[in-house]
């Protein structure tokens, strides 16, 4: 074969088209592939305490904008009285909420959810080169020579950086560093004289101010943090040791030194950030997620669905692969069953009546109606109205069962009407036939495979990892057509024909090694 | 042995599987539009007459429960005679009515059936209760064959066969199927009919299987099973490759009766025939299909009956190698 055969070119189609959504949707998106997996989500809640005193007024609140490694839901602003505006800020977004009189004291909320999220976001767009600040000497040369030196031992931005955050740092800072450290108008803090060092060197530099999400606190605090750009993206530094890392659980506010709130025609009593942690689905959280950037995969797929239609479409997507069991079973290994896709059928019936139930129930009525199914034989009905008399009967038995169990308050009993009725006769019928023409054994056989078929198919059909999958990414089914095509051009042995040609091979070993060549 | 090497030994052997020949073979050789032709066996009794090939005569067909109900008129002057759904699969609905005291009939098997039962039986395959899907169907009375002496040896009860595969007209393996008493009188192997491998070139028997096992002798008469010779082996060979002639499907099985009187007989085609041939055969079926493949396509054009037999046999005797 050189040319590669149609049938393998469409499966191989089909799994790509198939596993590449899936692919999409579990990194892109951050679908969970497996079911119930909870992710960390915090709520935050920024309180503006304020004391107005009559005359018109303004609170003016940064709200975070880009925020590394996090992505929001659920904002909302609680406000009474007050007018609301939000804006986007060239830095990042800011809430104004204003009010022509307000007296007394007042409290504005903010509000918002985080999770977690592979984001590439920026904080900011990229600045300009700062120009070198000119300063006054002595400290115009000690920055000159600060910078030359840091110069020299470093190789790029970041190192310079972190060079430059080290000698800042150091327990014994040379002469030019404490220069600046003690000095009123440079030295206020580190991050603060680290930036104008930067400057010296032409690095753009942001102050950041967030908080740690892990910190849990009732007031928790605001955490300064460095930022710089290397003409590529912004790298993130902690001021005070110079390391280049973001913790992870930081959550970038604002950017810049502006407090978080500012206030005119009150008086600003207060500013509280609280932190609660709680956990969200990590599939309601890939689905808002899905939403906020746009993707409309959600809406058009079951998960758009209201619920209770969803419980349906989850069930209808199982049903390919109760099939591709099914094919399994009788291409690959070899088993029998009465009527194609009946074990498929009784599995969905199984869903039910719950497992060891649903085979009761099965044995029950099939051995029943088998016995009646005789004892019609002898009446010598025709066909159709013999059908027909033993759906009545599988019908009554059914009944009979699910009153009986209703009265010894099993709960069973009620959803046996679920039971397809017409594939049971049918069953009933076919193996009495092959009872007669085949023998009890072959019946049984064949009836017993129906079963173990029913069986296997509802275990995969049950499986919670399966469902969720099949769920949620309902793209597998071209996965499961893939499958299912190339088992449908498996021209191999069957395992069950190992055994029925044994005595072949043992016949062919001592008498007949001619054939043996291949 | 492992399952593995099991798998291997099988493959090494050319054993045609379920999977293989319904994917490979079926598919690929036998026309879908011919299928009608082979599962009606009134229709296919039809197109083999008009190909003047020999099969048992057909007393008449019965369409409708009317007819059913005047079964006796037709039945008169016939004291055996086989009754069967024209769309029976894999012999099932099969009553074979051997002889007849006052007014009831007594079947291969021993059984006394009397005219009610037996309109209860004719309507019942009407119903479609032996054909696939459970379609309506009709039921065809044919004479019964009284099968050649010399096999009186090697069976009890009923009518033994032979089945030959046809390859695109080529003949390329048989057995005979001798039914045994556990079988009730049928020439089923499932049933447990002995199945017993024909040598193309020679029409001998060399392996018997009973219940996918060897067996040496049969289990009712005791007579041995191998080394026994077909009588009319060579016209039975050509009639089933004449067989491809009336109905060109490429993977064919042809049933074949021997008749004391009127010789072989052809009593039914087959579009899927089974695969217990290879056991019976204690051979695959795989390289003899492939050796005639690769001879049709170096030959290029359509051969004649008797030239395709003579080839086969040769191919045969050098162990289909090329």
């Amino acid at each position: 074969m050189s040319r590669v055969p149609h049938w393998l070119v469409l499966v191989l189609i089909l799994l790509v088209a198939g596993i590449s959504a899936t692919v999409y949707k579990i990194s892109a998106l951050g679908f969970p592939v497996t079911p119930d997996q909870l992710s960390d989500a915090w709520t935050v809640q920024a309180r503006v305490h304020i004391r107005a005193s009559g005359g018109p007024v303004k609170v003016n609140l940064q709200l975070p904008g880009n925020t590394p490694g996090f992505n929001r839901s659920n904002e909302n602003f609680v406000s009474r009285e007050f007018g609301l505006t939000v804006e986007n800020e060239r830095y990042g977004r800011d809430a104004e909420w204003a009010r022509r009189r307000a007296r007394g004291v007042h409290n504005l909320y903010y509000r918002a959810t985080w999770f977690r999220a592979q984001t590439d976001t920026q904080i900011t767009v990229r600045p300009d080169f700062p120009p070198v600040p000119s300063l006054p000497e002595p400290f115009a040369t000690a920055a000159n020579t600060l910078v030359e030196d840091v110069r020299e031992h470093s190789a790029d931005i970041a190192s310079y950086t972190a060079e430059m955050l080290r000698r800042l740092n150091d327990n014994d800072p040379s002469q030019e560093i404490r220069l600046f450290l003690n000095s009123q108008e440079y030295g206020a803090d580190h991050t603060s004289t680290a930036q104008l060092l930067l400057a010296g060197a032409r690095i753009p530099s942001v102050q950041l101010t967030g908080i740690r999400l892990n910190s849990l606190e009732r007031n928790a605090p605001l955490v300064r943090w460095l930022a710089i750009h290397n003409e590529q993206r912004w790298l993130y530094f902690d001021p005070a040791s110079g390391d280049q890392a973001l913790p992870e659980d930081f959550l970038l506010w604002s950017i810049g030194t502006d407090p978080l709130a500012q206030t005119s025609g009150a008086e600003l009593l207060d500013t509280q950030i609280t932190i609660q942690r709680n956990s969200l689905s990590s599939l309601d959280l890939a689905m808002q997620n899905a939403n906020e950037k746009g993707s409309r995969l959600v809406e058009f797929s079951p998960l758009g669905l209201p619920l209770h239609a969803q419980n349906l479409y989850q069930m209808l997507l199982m049903i390919p692969l109760g099939a591709l069991m099914i094919v399994f079973l009788r291409n690959v290994v070899g088993m029998r069953s009465f009527g194609t896709f009946m074990p498929v059928l009784i599995a969905l019936a199984f869903r039910e009546t719950r497992l060891l139930a649903g085979i009761i129930l099965f044995l029950v009525v099939v051995g029943v109606g088998l016995l009646l199914r005789f004892y019609l034989e002898r009446l010598r009905l025709l066909l159709v109205p013999r059908l027909a008399a033993v759906l009545t009967i599988v019908v009554i038995l059914l009944i009979g069962v699910g009153v009986v169990s209703y009265q010894l308050n099993i709960e069973v009993g009620l959803s046996v009407a679920l039971f397809p009725m017409v594939i049971i006769a049918m069953v009933i019928e076919r193996m009495s036939i092959s009872w007669e023409e085949s023998g009890p054994r072959n019946a049984l056989i064949e009836g017993a495979g129906s079963l173990v078929m029913a069986i296997l198919a509802f275990l995969v059909m049950e499986q919670l990892l399966l469902r969720h999958l099949m769920l949620v990414f309902p793209e597998l089914l071209l996965v499961v057509l893939a499958i299912t095509i190339a088992l449908g051009r498996y021209t191999g042995y069957r395992i069950s024909e190992l055994g029925r040609f044994r005595h072949l091979q043992h016949s062919a070993d001592d008498a007949n090694p001619a054939t043996s060549r291949d | 042995m492992s399952w593995l090497a099991r798998y291997q030994q099988l493959r090494k052997l050319g054993v045609l599987g379920l999977n293989a020949r319904n994917g490979s073979y079926i598919m690929r050789h036998n026309n879908r539009r011919l299928y009608p032709l082979v599962d009606d066996k009134i229709l296919c009794k039809e197109r083999l007459l008009s190909a003047r090939i020999k099969v048992p005569v057909l007393i008449g067909t019965i369409a409708t429960q009317h007819d059913a109900a005047h079964l006796l008129n037709r039945l008169q002057d016939h004291n055996e005679f086989v009754i069967k759904p024209a769309n029976g699969s894999g012999g099932e609905g099969i009553l074979v009515i051997t002889s007849r005291r006052n007014k009831r009939w007594i079947t291969s098997g021993g059984r006394m059936i009397d005219l009610d039962t037996l309109e209860h039986y004719v309507s019942n395959i009407l119903n479609g209760m032996y054909s696939l899907g459970g379609h309506p169907d009709r039921a065809m009375i044919e004479t019964l064959v009284h099968f050649d002496p010399v096999f009186a040896n090697v069976t009890s009860q009923g009518v033994p066969d032979i089945r030959v595969i046809v390859f695109h007209g080529y003949p390329v393996m048989a057995m005979t199927r001798l039914p045994t008493r556990q079988s009730d009188g049928k020439a089923n192997l499932h049933q447990g009919a002995v199945g017993a491998g024909i040598d193309i070139s020679t029409g001998r028997t060399v392996n018997a299987v009973l219940q996918n096992a060897n067996v040496d002798e049969h289990p009712d008469t005791g007579a041995k099973l191998t080394g026994f010779q077909i009588p009319d082996w060579q016209t039975l060979v050509d009639l089933s490759a004449k067989c491809y002639d009336a109905i060109p499907l490429g993977y064919l099985g042809v049933d074949i009766v021997l008749d004391r009187d009127l010789g072989p007989l052809v009593l039914e085609l087959n579009a899927r025939p089974g695969l217990n041939i290879q056991i019976a055969n204690g051979a695959g079926l795989k390289p003899r299909l492939r050796a005639i493949e690769q001879h049709r396509n170096a030959a290029g054009k359509a051969v004649p009956a008797t030239e395709r037999v003579a080839i086969a046999t040769e191919l045969n005797q050098h162990g289909w190698q090329l």
